[in-house]
């Protein structure tokens, strides 16, 4: 590098390259950021399935409920036994027909449970939104594609 | 922004460390945001509610195709069944709810229903397992789902057994998964 004078240094480095970057990085996390995965808890291992492939149209006043695999049930954020669940999902179904002005039984509970949680605490937790008037479930898997 | 005269040219300095700063800010943001997650599908299943003890008979209604799923205490698959048939595999099962499929109703499956009877213990895995093997399967082309059965059901929830390992005597060979 020539230093002209030593009293006045100018250095200049191209930072195009480095802008270039940086955009391209911001651009990549934005694509990536997924704002519907507020629901999807890392706590969960879903299990697999080829069929289980994601459905172009959104579900119709979808309500999640996640089962953990020590069969305790997470909903709105609260870890709970699924008898305790009880009363969280009527808060659900009132607020439902009272702020929505909807039908519960267009409602659909979505159920994330974790591959390894005996079958009957679903049955259980299917069991108990039944009770609470809502009639249509689909059981959530994770794609796996062939 | 400083301007400075070389001869007669006009040199134009941006000042880019703010752009800079704030570009970085937002990457930090959006890795610490960044949760990857792989894609999710569902299956339906149709759970009507309880029907009264009293008041007006039920419909009748077409008999479902029973599926018994038993499992040995610590959860796993022990035993595939369709009506009294014991089923070596889920590929099996498959085999045979495709054949089921195809006499009562066509290859569509419409109208057929079928029943999902398992041990309370369980392992929730093995119900996809199931529902793998009876809704449907992908088509030659990979990306084709081809529907055989989309009426599934849960029989009543059997009631969690208190048995010890010893009680238990596992058949000689596990269904494969």
């Amino acid at each position: 590098m020539l230093w002209r004078n030593r009293s006045s240094v100018s250095a200049d480095p191209d930072l195009t390259p480095l802008i270039d970057c940086t955009f391209q990085l911001v651009v990549f996390f934005l694509l990536t950021l997924n704002f519907s995965s507020d629901e999807q808890s890392e706590l969960i291992r879903l299990p697999s399935s080829e069929l289980a492939k994601p459905s172009e149209g959104a579900l119709e006043m979808p309500v999640t409920v996640q089962i953990l695999a020590s069969g305790m049930v997470l909903f709105g954020g609260d870890t709970m036994t699924p008898e305790a669940f009880r009363g969280p999902l009527r808060r659900e179904r009132d607020s439902i027909r009272s702020v929505l002005g909807r039908d519960v039984k267009n409602a659909t509970i979505v159920i994330r449970a974790d591959q390894d949680v005996h079958t009957g605490v679903v049955q259980e937790v299917i069991r108990i939104c039944q009770e609470t008037d809502f009639e249509r479930f689909v059981l959530r898997a994770k794609w796996k594609r062939q | 922004m400083k301007v400075n005269t070389y001869g007669g040219f006009q040199r134009l300095f941006f000042n880019m460390t703010p752009m800079i700063d704030v570009c970085f800010q937002l990457i930090i943001f959006f890795m610490l945001t960044l949760r990857l997650f792989s894609p999710e599908g569902d299956f339906g299943i149709t759970m009507p509610l309880a029907l009264p003890s009293s008041g007006n008979p039920p419909m009748i209604e077409p008999t479902p195709v029973k599926i018994r799923l038993t499992a040995y205490p610590d959860g796993k698959l022990s035993g595939i069944q369709l009506g009294q048939r014991s089923m070596n595999s889920f590929a099996h099962l498959h085999e045979q709810v495709r054949e089921v499929s195809n006499m009562q109703s066509g290859p569509a499956g419409a109208g057929t229903e079928v029943e999902l009877d398992c041990d309370y213990n369980l392992k929730f895995r093995y119900i996809v397992a199931a529902l793998n093997a009876v809704t449907g399967y992908v088509a030659n082309d990979k990306e084709t789902i081809v529907r055989l059965i989309d009426k599934i059901k849960f029989a009543p929830p059997r009631k969690p057994e208190n048995k010890t390992d010893g009680d238990t005597a596992p058949p000689a060979e596990p269904p494969a998964e």
